[in-house]
C-alpha cells in the first residue's frame, strides 16, 4: 500500500472523490432556459396571444358542446368500436378458418390503405347515393325472389335513411371506427401473440373453451401490450375527430373555434383555444393510460432473485390487498 | 370395436400419432386403474409428453383408442360411426384431468388464490366463496396456505408448481397427468414438489407421471412404463424394471441414467470436500 493516502496510512478508507464535472450539461440548462423565458416572453406580452379572449372563447357554448359531442363523445365511442372490432378482426386473424383469416386480412388492407378524411369525405358524400332506398334489415335478394315467385312488396323489417345513419355522429362512430378497428386489429394480434402458448392451454386443460380461455386467460395478459400503443391510438383518434367537418360533422372543437375565428377575424385566439382543449385532454388521457397499463401489468415486473428480496416483496403483496 | 375393461380408469389401446411423416407414437397399449401411480420413463424424444396431451386432446389421435373412465377420447360411437366430439364436450373430459406441466404454465396475472379458484368459478360455475374455501385447503394441503395472495412471479420454481397442483386438483379431477414437474426445477426445489406428489399417491389418486427422478419412481409407483422411440419397451413393477430390466435399451437407458446421477453426486462429493477443506 505505497501509494495509499487515508490518514493512518495502511488501509483506504472513505471515498471522497472530486466529481466529474458535466459542463456540457450546464450549458445545455443555461441554453434551455433561455429559450424557455423567451417562449414565456412572447407568450405573455405578444399582443397576437390574447388569452382573456381564448379563455372567451373557450367558454362558448357551441365550442364547449363540439368538444364535448364531437370531439370526446365521438373518441370515446370509436375507441369502444375499435377496440372491440380489433380484437375481434385478430382473433378471426389468428383462427384456423381460412375464410375468417382471409376476410380479417382483406378488411385490414382495405382500412388502412384509405386516409380517414378521404374515407370520411366519401363516406358524407357517397353513402347517400350508394343506399339510395336506404339500409333495410330484412331477407337478402327479396326483391328477386318476389319476382320469381310472381308477388309483390317486400320482406323487409326496417328501414333506414342512409344520409341520417352515414352522416353526422353516427356516421362519425361508424367511419372513424371502422379505420380504427383495421389499426387495432393489429395491435391486438401482436399482443395475443405474445402470451406463451402454454397459457392457453393450460386454460383449455382445465376445461375452458378456446373463447373462455382467450377470454379469461389471454387476452388479459395481452392487454399488457396491447395498452400503451392503444393509448397513443386514442390520443391520435382525439386528434383525428378535427376531420370530422369533412362528413360533415359541425358539432366538433376545431370547426367551432375556426367559425368564431372567422367570425370575429381573431384566427389566431381561437385556434389557440382548441390547442389549450387538446393539450389537456392528452393529459388526462395519458394519466389513464398509466393507470390501465398498472392494473394489467400486475403479477409481471418483478423478477425475484434472491430469498430476501421474495419475503419482502410479498410482505408487500399481502398487505396491498 | 372391443369395449374397455370397465375396471380400468385409463384405457390406451395402439395408440399411435404422427406429425405430418414423423411418427412419434407407433402403438401404445396401456393401463391406469382407478388409484395407481404408473411412473412413464424414457429417453427425450421417445414420445412421453405427445403420449399426455393426447390423453389431455392437446394433440388428436392419429390411430388407436383412448377411453378414460369408461368413455372414448375425442371420438365418439353413434350408430356404428365414428364421430369427432364437439369442442364443449372435449372441454368436458378435459375437466375431468388434471395436468401439471413442465414449465408450470400458472397463470401470471392472477394470485394462487385466484388461479386455484379460476376453473371451478369459470368452468364449474360454483360461487366463489365455496371455491375460495376449496381452495385454501387445497394451498393447505401443497404448503402454500400462506403464499394465497402471491402472484406467481413472486414464489419460487417449487412453489409455483405446488400452485399448478393445487390448481390441477381444484376440478376433483380422476385422473392426474404430470409431465416433468420437477425437470424445471433447481434442485434443492425438487423434493418439495415429490413431496406433495408423494401425499397425493399416498391418498390413493391416479396419477401418470412422466419423470427422471428414479428414487421417486421406484418407492411412489405401483408400475414402471418405459418407453422408448415411440413404443413401450418394458413395463413392470419398479423394482421388476428399475432393478431386473430384462430389455437392452432399459438398460442402456438406465445405464445413462445412473452414470449422469453419480457424475453429479461425485461433483457434490468434490464441492463438499473443497469446502471441507477450506473451512479446516
Ligand atoms: N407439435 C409437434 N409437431 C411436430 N413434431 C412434434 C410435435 N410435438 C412433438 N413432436 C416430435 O415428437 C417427438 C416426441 O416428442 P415428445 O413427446 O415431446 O417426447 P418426450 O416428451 O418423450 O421427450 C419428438 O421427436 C418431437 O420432435
Ligand atoms: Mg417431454
Amino acid at each position: 500500500m505505497s501509494t495509499s493516502s487515508g490518514s493512518d496510512g495502511e488501509r483506504p478508507g472513505l471515498i471522497n472523490a472530486v466529481p466529474v464535472r458535466h459542463y456540457g450539461r450546464w450549458v445545455a440548462v443555461a441554453v434551455i432556459v433561455l429559450l424557455l423565458l423567451m417562449l414565456l416572453n412572447m407568450l405573455i406580452f405578444n399582443p397576437v396571444f390574447d388569452w382573456p379572449f381564448v379563455l372567451e372563447v373557450m367558454n362558448q357554448t357551441p365550442v364547449i358542446e363540439g368538444l364535448l359531442k364531437g370531439t370526446l363523445l365521438v373518441t370515446v365511442f370509436t375507441m369502444i368500436v375499435g377496440v372491440l372490432g380489433g380484437v375481434v378482426l385478430a382473433v378471426m386473424r389468428l383462427s384456423d378458418n381460412p375464410v375468417l383469416r382471409w376476410v380479417s386480412w382483406a378488411y385490414t388492407w382495405f382500412f388502412r390503405s384509405i386516409p380517414r378524411i378521404v374515407l370520411l369525405t366519401i363516406m358524407g358524400a357517397g353513402m347517400g347515393l350508394i343506399f339510395r332506398d336506404g339500409l333495410s334489415l330484412g331477407i337478402p335478394f327479396d326483391w328477386k325472389i318476389i319476382e320469381w315467385l310472381g308477388l309483390s312488396g317486400d320482406w323487409r323489417f326496417a328501414t333506414l335513411d342512409a344520409n341520417t345513419l352515414f352522416s353526422g355522429f353516427v356516421g362519425a362512430v361508424i367511419g372513424l371506427g371502422a379505420s380504427e378497428a383495421a389499426y387495432m386489429a393489429e395491435i391486438a394480434r401482436a399482443g395475443i401473440l405474445s402470451v406463451d402458448k402454454g397459457q392457453s392451454e393450460a386454460a383449455q386443460a382445465l376445461g375452458m373453451s378456446r373463447w373462455k380461455a382467450m377470454r379469461r386467460v389471454v387476452l388479459p395478459q395481452a392487454m399488457r401490450v396491447i395498452v400503451p400503443p392503444t393509448g397513443n391510438e386514442t390520443i391520435a383518434m382525439m386528434k383525428d375527430t378535427s376531420l370530422l367537418i369533412a362528413l360533415p360533422l359541425t358539432a366538433e372543437l376545431f370547426y367551432q373555434v375556426g367559425a368564431i375565428g372567422s367570425r370575429t377575424y381573431q384566427i389566431l385566439p381561437s385556434y389557440l383555444a382548441a390547442v389549450v382543449y387538446y393539450l389537456l385532454i392528452t393529459s388526462v388521457l395519458m394519466v389513464g393510460q398509466s393507470y390501465l397499463e398498472r392494473h394489467f401489468g400486475r403479477g409481471f415486473g418483478t423478477t425475484v432473485k434472491s430469498d430476501k428480496a421474495q419475503a419482502e416483496i410479498g410482505l408487500m403483496a399481502g398487505s396491498a390487498h | 370395436m372391443r369395449r374397455p375393461n370397465a375396471d380400468h380408469l385409463v384405457e390406451a389401446v395402439n395408440v399411435t400419432k404422427s406429425f405430418g411423416s414423423n411418427v412419434v407414437l407407433q402403438g401404445i397399449d396401456l393401463t391406469v386403474d382407478p388409484g395407481e401411480v404408473v411412473c412413464l420413463l424414457g429417453p427425450s424424444g421417445s414420445g412421453k409428453t405427445t403420449f399426455l396431451r393426447l390423453i389431455n386432446q392437446m394433440e388428436t389421435l392419429t390411430g388407436g383408442r383412448i377411453w378414460v373412465g369408461g368413455e372414448l377420447i375425442g371420438i365418439e360411437e353413434r350408430k356404428g360411426k365414428l364421430h369427432t366430439r364437439t369442442d364443449a364436450d372435449i372441454a368436458r373430459q378435459r375437466s375431468r384431468i388434471g395436468m401439471v406441466f413442465q414449465r408450470f404454465n400458472l397463470f401470471p396475472h392472477m394470485t394462487a388464490m385466484e388461479n386455484v379458484i379460476e376453473a371451478p368459478v369459470h368452468v364449474k360455475g360454483i360461487s366463489k366463496r365455496e371455491a375460495r374455501q376449496q381452495a385454501t385447503e387445497l394451498l393447505e394441503l401443497v404448503g402454500l396456505a400462506d403464499r394465497a395472495r402471491f402472484y406467481p412471479s413472486q414464489l419460487s420454481g417449487g412453489q409455483q408448481q405446488r400452485v399448478a397442483i393445487a390448481r390441477a386438483l381444484a376440478m376433483k379431477p380422476e385422473l392426474m397427468l404430470f409431465d416433468e414437474p420437477t425437470s424445471a426445477l433447481d434442485p434443492e426445489l425438487v423434493g418439495e414438489v415429490l413431496g406433495v406428489m408423494r401425499g397425493l399417491a399416498a391418498e390413493g389418486t391416479t396419477m401418470i407421471v412422466v419423470t427422471h427422478e428414479m428414487g421417486f419412481a421406484r418407492e411412489v409407483a405401483d408400475r414402471v412404463v418405459f418407453m422408448d422411440q415411440g413404443v413401450v419397451v418394458e413395463e413392470g413393477s419398479p423394482d421388476t424394471v428399475l432393478l431386473h430390466p430384462t430389455e437392452e435399451r432399459t438398460r442402456t437407458f438406465l445405464r445413462r441414467v445412473k452414470q449422469q446421477a453419480e457424475a453429479e453426486a461425485q461433483h457434490d462429493v468434490e464441492l463438499a470436500k473443497t469446502l471441507d477443506a477450506l473451512e479446516s
